[in-house]
């Protein structure tokens, strides 16, 4: 018995494995399993599409742009740039009830969020609080880290610096008098954003946080100062610089600037006429951007989006019809069985 | 084990003429010859960092990752993070280094295990004991018996008589029989004293160090004579000493210089033809990287033009960077994030695949040989999708196709054949290792391991039949073969062939023992009675005679004449009176030669006293004879080998390793062209052809090129070519194709199959270059190519002529040192192991230890290997260049400012770890049919030698389908998500939403994709896709959570984009949308082809699949039975026999039991007449066959004895 172990010493095992038979499903792209699977795939396609397609249809949406380009724009007077602190009102009106709750968009174009050097150029370790980070601003944030003094600019980077500082009221005129929208600007950002990423550094008043730091050159005032009213909407967590901080993917974007879902807005906007009152700051004729406004509704799919329900529609009757070119091929040609 | 090292060092002068002077080393070293050390390892412990690190990088891919790490870390162009290249670089590296390095270390140790064997060597009068490196050229060595010699020597003296010694070359030419060397006088009367010895001081002047085994020139001057030395005085370095109690020897080739390490051929790194094919397409890449590159610099500056001089508002440019400038550094950029084309993890996974399907074939018990235990093993890890491409298989033959043992398997004597088994109902039955044998036990002096299973024949030898008597006392008395008696009763036989061998051993088993022998006399034990017979004379065997006599007188003083012979010769020669029984005897003449046995034909005649004194009074006069002896001597044994009465026939079986014809059947099934290069002499090698079916009796044509001259080559080859291809006229190659650039030469069809046979000459002068392109094609057009009498580097020419002209994978497949040069030549070189020589082993890519393996190796293994590395490669290709291209398409729509899609981390793992496992999982499971199935349609070969399933054209396919999808995966999110916000209003077309979004669409489409090329799923691949699905959510919020975060806020900056944007369903609806947009046009596109024009392997699945439950029957492996009006006569060594030798009379003088060493080599197997299994039949009730002769095979009996011939 030994010498016969010993001589098949080196005899490989008898696994599955091994020997390469580990059992297994061995799928084909037989016609029983692709020409059904394509007319099911089909028809839910089309069952989708046609759902989205609806509801995409019922998203109210509305557009206008500000920026001032046509001469006979009412912001055309702020396009020059020598002009400061320019106000211009947009007049719109609504034949029927804008359904609630609105969502109230500024949008840009032609704006490059996703530039490579203006996406990095940002302080992650500064905008989470850390207080080293203020006086020594990451390298990537240059040339918005230090000041012509070498002082560090907080918050530093280019991303910061751009902020978005147009703001707007809205106005809804009851017969010749214009009656103040409410606009909610509580929880535009995300709660992550809000709660987790960005953090105040753990000084009061936030003020001394900042000694020895300079505000961002473009704006108006440093960031402790941001919203002096509500201090849990101060500094970084400031809902407006989140949002703008969550920096887009496409040169055409629009972010959330309110909601408006108070009082008797809560339905929606009636119909009527309105007046947006705009304190016209963010230049963007200098490099063709243009600016808009949107309201907006949205359902469970998110905002207005038609392109995705179309999509839908059309790839589920390609798969119908892919389907039936496959029966025709396989009922005329099949496969042939003899070798 | 030996091993002669592998290597051959380069030569750094030409050395014109050789002089060296015996003992005296200082007169020696001023010449600077090599010493006999060997060296093949390639590092020290000092120089393997640099030196390997060096090589290393010298290897495009590695340069290039070092080229972007360094680019990397340049801040203005650095897209992304250092890490992404430097731990697949770092991995890649080591791995590299510690597999570079094991291999040297066995190396070493292998040359240390060679140069540190020991030998005896005079120096300073006196014998010592050194190492063999030490030895140096001019030394005297002795060598003694069973030892390997040391280095080319001249033989000096010998202890045997006449300075003779044997050798066995085995290891040098792949021929086992031994051979003899012969000393001069003048040396040899040096014997072994060694004050002689040491005071001789000869001269020698020879060629310089060369590589040719069959020649060799020089002289010896000592005490003022010269003498002319030539190959018969010359030991080779890698023969063994055998039968040789001693002897010395003066070294003149050392170590690199030795015709063995001559002959041993450059050993080169092999690539496999997808490697050469992916080293093109990755400088295609390349080129195609650069072109991507420059358009996404020159839209750079474009950009940089229109739209970034006006956005400096929001982000200046630094020191006044202008747009050139931008676009030069966003080129390079680019750079680094478009390299994943080519990703290192491509090269990491390409090793790990050939290294996984290397130890299938390591672990495969059906490629285990248990009589040895000796498994299959690939010996090269990197070889193993080219065993899927064989055209060409170039074979050895002797322990290749052949075991090297001759049987004596069957016999018809006085006009009955003996040898078959039947059943009681007269079926003749197939032999296997449970038929039950003869038993031998009435004769003491039987061989043990001699078998034979037909009771017949020793019945009629026990009832004395007369002319059984005759047939084996023949065999008995008519050889040459010399016996050894160690031991009272135990017989050692040493025959210069094997066939002999076995005929007197078949005969000493039957109860004529051939005992031993004087120059005048033989002994033998005819049934148990000592009779000596005087030796009159030995007509020996030759060529054109292809016949041998014994003259001998019976002790009862009766005249005899044996003569075994060709039976086409020995036929012209018999009396009349035979020509019935001549009749049957070529009946079972063809029965046996339709077997592939080796028949001879046996015969005698009584002589008369008076004639036979009056013939050797002439015979004695002829043969001293100055001027024409040969022909007066041909003359004089023409006269009396005649009127010979017919005994009967013998049949020897030159045995097939086990399984051989139907390797070959399938191989050539496979479209596989066989080629048997082998040593053997031309008749041995046209014998084994038919026998192992590659040379077939329906075949339209065998060709045999022998002629002796070019004029006679080339006109042969044109014949061949003309009866082939009759339409062609007489200019069979256009010069044209001759020009200096290597033309490819295509395959030609021809009408029929045709066999070609070419001899060892006229091979030389084929291979000439004027003459090599018609010998290939004539060659090729060939079903089948049997070339004798190569010489190894000949085996490696005709190798490098296929190779060079033909577009085709090639194999070698050998067992002895002769084929180590077409081992090394050939794409893949195959070993047969466990056998006594590992040469062919040690320089092999792959070795196990039968020849039939290699169906196996190559219609399972090999094919398994080629379709898993390409639908690896076309799946790796695709799901890379998907990922890339997207980035190409998100250049337009972020300034090209080398943002990438995807976040960093995903570009890290993304070929580490979300991709990594399931497609491995398949290029290591994936099987399209099982190997039942792959032997069963060995067509499904075919596509791999026509490149079918990845080639460029595959490959660009390929790339369009990644541009294809990367274009879905690109702007179905970007229109889904553009200006779309989430359900609560929030914002969710940000960047990291987007990116999220994008690669999770890119992750399940290429994972879709997957499940589409994977036709094998086992338990271990379905857990590897969704592992690594599950993986990538896993990781992915991982990643993307706030703990993760908090800990280091800059290199997690995407917190919580998993948790806002994935809850979407819109993101869901996109994800699937952009899946099932990626895979439909593919559905349909296979659906209709398999449809429309299915290949070969739609076909053999789609048969697999209807008839799943049932497995196809197992084939059927019918032994070959025909008859064949073709045979070899050939049992004879091709050599001049010994007959000269055994009546010289010297040659005798020394007592039987001197020597040392056995005489058991009947050739390089350890296993010997042990038996071989044949595959299949067995009695079907299982009882032991009726011994006793059916009826039917006694009426035929009597029928012969009708036609007894009286003079018998």
């Amino acid at each position: 018995m030994v010498k016969a172990e010993k001589e098949i010493a080196n005899r490989p095992d008898n696994t599955a494995f091994t020997q390469q038979r580990l059992p297994a499903w061995q799928p084909m792209l037989s016609a029983g399993i692709v020409i059904p699977g394509f007319v099911l795939i089909g028809l839910a396609f089309i069952g989708i599409g046609v759902a989205l397609f609806v509801t995409s249809r019922s998203i109210e949406v509305l557009e206008i742009d500000y920026t001032g380009e046509d001469k006979n724009s009412p912001c055309f007077k702020c396009s020059d740039q020598d002009v400061k602190n320019c106000v211009c009102n947009l007049e719109f009106s609504l034949d029927s009830l804008f359904e609630g709750p609105v969502f109230f968009y500024y949008g840009l174009s032609n704006y490059f969020q996703n530039y490579r050097k203006y996406a990095a150029s940002r302080d992650d370790d500064q905008l989470s609080g850390d207080l080293d980070a203020f006086t020594s601003p990451s390298d990537s944030c240059s040339p918005f880290d230090l000041n012509g003094n070498d002082k560090p600019i907080v918050p530093c980077g280019a991303i910061a610096n751009s902020m978005f500082n147009d703001t707007f009221v809205l106005y809804r005129v009851v017969n010749g008098v214009k009656k103040l929208v409410p606009l909610d600007g509580k929880g535009i950002a995300w709660w992550t954003d809000y709660n987790v990423k960005y953090r105040n550094p753990t000084v009061t008043p936030l003020k001394n946080a900042f000694n020895g730091t300079v505000k961002p050159i473009s704006w108006p005032k440093p960031a402790y100062q941001l919203d002096t009213s509500d201090p849990a909407n101060n500094g970084f967590i400031n809902q407006d610089f989140l949002v703008w901080m969550r920096r887009a993917a496409l040169p055409d974007f629009r972010k959330l600037y309110r909601r408006i879902t108070e009082g008797e807005y809560e339905k929606g906007l009636p119909a009527g006429n309105y007046s947006l009152k705009i304190a016209y700051n963010y230049p963007v004729l200098s490099f063709h951007g243009t600016k808009k406004v949107v309201f907006s509704n949205v359902s469970w799919m998110g905002g207005k989006n038609e392109f995705l329900g179309i999509a839908y529609l059309v790839v589920g009757s390609l798969c119908v019809l892919m389907s039936i070119v496959m029966l025709i091929v396989y009922a005329k040609f099949k496969f042939p069985e003899d070798d | 084990m030996s091993f002669f090292g592998l290597d051959c060092v380069k030569k750094k002068e030409r050395e014109l003429e050789r002089k060296l002077r015996a003992n005296d080393r200082e007169y020696n070293l001023s010449f600077k010859y090599a010493t006999n050390a060997i060296k093949t390892s390639k590092y020290n412990p000092f120089t393997f960092l640099p030196l390997n690190l060096f090589e290393q990088f010298q290897r495009i891919a590695n340069a290039y990752f070092m080229f972007l790490l360094v680019l990397q870390v340049i801040p203005q162009i650095s897209s992304l993070s250092w890490f992404t290249t430097v731990v697949p670089l770092v991995l890649v590296l080591t791995v590299t280094a510690a597999k570079d390095a094991t291999d040297d270390i066995n190396r070493h140790r292998s040359d240390n295990q060679v140069n540190n064997r020991k030998v005896q060597v005079l120096i300073d009068r006196k014998l010592r004991s050194e190492k063999w490196m030490d030895v140096q050229v001019g030394d005297i060595i002795k060598l003694e018996n069973n030892q390997f010699v040391t280095a080319d020597l001249l033989l000096l003296s010998s202890s045997e008589p006449l300075n003779l010694v044997y050798i066995e070359t085995a290891e040098l030419d792949g021929e086992t029989n031994l051979k003899v060397r012969q000393a001069l006088t003048v040396t040899g009367d040096l014997g072994e004293d060694i004050e002689k010895l040491a005071d001789f001081d000869g001269e020698v002047r020879c060629e310089p160090p060369n590589n040719r085994l069959d020649r060799f020139r020089g002289t010896l001057t000592y005490a003022g004579q010269k003498y002319s030395l030539d190959n018969e005085k010359i030991l080779l370095r890698g023969c063994t000493l055998r039968n040789t109690e001693w002897c010395f020897g003066l070294v003149l080739f050392g170590g690199p210089e030795t015709k063995l390490m001559q002959n041993c051929g450059k050993s080169t790194f092999k690539r496999t033809s997808i490697d050469r094919l992916m080293n093109v397409l990755v400088l295609c890449i390349f080129g195609f990287l650069a072109f991507m590159c420059t358009i996404l610099a020159i839209g750079n500056c474009f950009w940089e033009l229109n739209e970034g001089s006006q956005f400096m508002v929001f982000l200046p440019r630094q020191d006044g960077n202008d747009a050139a400038f931008s676009a030069f550094l966003t080129f390079w950029s680019y750079v680094i994030i478009l390299n994943t084309v080519v990703p290192i993890s491509l090269y990491v996974s390409v090793e790990i695949i050939r290294l996984g399907n290397s130890f299938y074939i390591d672990w495969d018990r059906r490629m285990y040989y248990s009589r040895n235990d000796t498994p299959a093993e690939a010996r090269t890890t990197t070889l193993n999708e080219e065993l899927g491409q064989i055209k060409y298989v170039f074979s050895d033959k002797t322990g290749t196709l052949t075991q090297n043992i001759m049987t004596f398997n069957k016999c018809s004597i006085n006009g009955k054949s003996y040898g078959d088994v039947y059943d009681y109902t007269g079926q003749r039955l197939e032999i296997t290792q449970h038929t039950e044998r003869v038993d031998f036990s009435f004769n003491p002096l039987a061989d043990p391991r001699f078998i034979f299973h037909d009771h017949a024949l020793v019945e009629a030898v026990k009832l004395e039949n007369p002319e059984v008597h005759a047939f084996f006392r023949l065999l008995a008395l008519c050889h040459t073969v010399m016996a050894e008696e160690k031991k009272e009763g135990e017989l050692f036989y040493q025959a210069q062939s094997p066939d002999e061998g076995a005929l007197v051993t078949a005969a000493r088993n039957f109860g004529f023992v051939f005992r031993s022998r004087t120059p005048d006399s033989v002994s033998i034990v005819e049934m148990g009675q000592q009779r000596s017979y005087e030796l009159l004379a030995i007509l020996d065997f030759n060529n054109v005679r292809k016949r041998m006599s014994v003259i001998v007188r019976s002790p009862e003083g009766k005249l005899s004449l044996f003569c075994k012979g060709a039976d086409t010769i020995i036929y012209e020669r018999l009396h009349l009176s035979c020509s019935k029984l001549m009749d049957v005897t070529t009946e079972h003449l063809n029965e046996f030669a339709g077997e592939g046995l080796r028949t001879l034909v046996l015969a005698y005649k009584d002589l008369d006293e008076e004639y036979f004194n009056q013939w050797k009074q002439r015979h004695h006069e002829a043969s001293t004879l100055l001027d024409d002896r040969e022909s007066k001597l041909d003359e004089l044994y023409e006269e009396i080998e005649k009127d010979l009465l017919l005994l009967g026939a013998s049949a020897i079986e030159d045995k097939l390793q086990d399984g051989v014809p139907q390797t070959i059947e399938q191989l050539s099934k496979a479209d596989i062209k066989i080629w048997v290069l082998t040593g053997d002499k031309q008749e041995t090698a046209e014998n084994i052809g038919y026998s192992c079916n590659l040379l077939r009796e329906e075949m339209n044509g065998v060709f045999i090129i022998s002629g002796n001259s070019p004029e006679d080559v080339r006109q042969e080859l044109r014949n061949a070519q003309t009866s082939m291809k009759p339409g062609e006229d007489s200019v069979f190659f256009p010069e044209s194709t001759l020009g200096k650039g290597v033309k490819v030469m295509a395959d030609e069809a021809v009408n029929g199959e045709y066999g070609l046979v070419i001899n060892g000459h006229s091979l030389a002068y084929a291979l000439e270059s004027s003459m090599e392109l018609e010998f290939l094609r004539t060659a090729c057009m060939c079903k089948s190519v049997i070339c004798c009498r190569v010489t190894p580097l000949q085996k490696a020419q005709v190798v490098e002529l296929v190779k060079k002209y033909k577009r085709v994978v090639t194999l070698a497949i050998g067992d002895g040192a002769n084929d180590v040069s077409m081992i090394k030549a050939a794409h893949i070189g195959v070993g047969i192991s466990g056998q006594e020589g590992m040469q062919a082993v040690l320089s092999s890519d792959y070795s196990f230890a039968q020849f039939r393996f290699l169906q196996r190796l190559l219609l399972v293994h090999g094919r398994w290997s080629y379709l898993r590395m390409c639908k690896f490669l076309r799946y790796f290709f695709y799901k890379n260049f998907t990922f890339t291209f997207v980035h190409f398409w998100f250049a337009f729509f972020c300034g090209f400012s080398a943002q990438t899609v995807y976040d960093e981390w995903f570009i890290t793992l993304y070929n580490l770890v979300y991709t990594a496992l399931p497609v491995l999982g398949m290029s290591l499971f994936d099987q399209d049919v099982n190997d039942v199935w792959s032997f069963q349609h060995p067509q499904l070969y075919v596509p791999g030698q026509l490149n079918l399933y990845f080639s460029k054209k595959a490959f660009f396919k390929c790339a369009l389908h990644s541009c294809y999808s990367s274009l879905v995966l690109f702007f179905i999110p970007y229109a889904a998500m553009h200006d779309t916000v989430r359900g609560d209003g929030k914002d969710v077309a940000d960047y990291q939403s987007f990116a999220l979004l994008t690669q999770t669409c890119l992750l399940f489409a290429v994972t879709i994709q997957l499940v589409l090329e994977m036709s094998y799923w086992t338990a271990v691949n379905t857990f590897f896709v969704l592992g690594s699905l599950a993986m990538y959510f896993a990781v992915t919020f991982t990643m993307y959570s706030d703990g993760m975060f908090l800990t280091l806020p800059s290199a997690f900056p995407f917190i919580g984009t998993a948790r806002n944007s994935l809850n979407q369903p819109n993101i869901w609806l996109t994800i699937v949308l952009t899946s099932i947009l990626c895979v439909l046009p593919v559905v349909t596109y296979r659906f209709l082809f398999i449809q429309l024009c299915p290949t070969i392997n739609d076909k053999v699945m789609f048969k697999v699949r209807q008839a799943k439950a049932t497995l196809p029957p197992p084939p059927r492996r019918t032994r070959i039975r025909r008859t064949s009006s073709r045979r070899s006569g050939y049992a004879f060594s091709h050599a001049q026999g010994y007959g000269d030798l055994v009546t010289s009379g010297h040659y005798l003088q020394r007592p039987a039991l001197y020597r040392s060493s056995g005489l058991t080599h009947t050739g390089r197997t350890t296993t010997g007449f042990s038996p071989m299994g044949r595959s299949a039949g067995y009695s079907p009730t299982g009882r032991p066959q009726n011994p006793k002769v059916p009826d039917v095979e006694g009426t035929s009996l009597q029928m012969y004895r009708t036609i007894k011939e009286p003079s018998l």
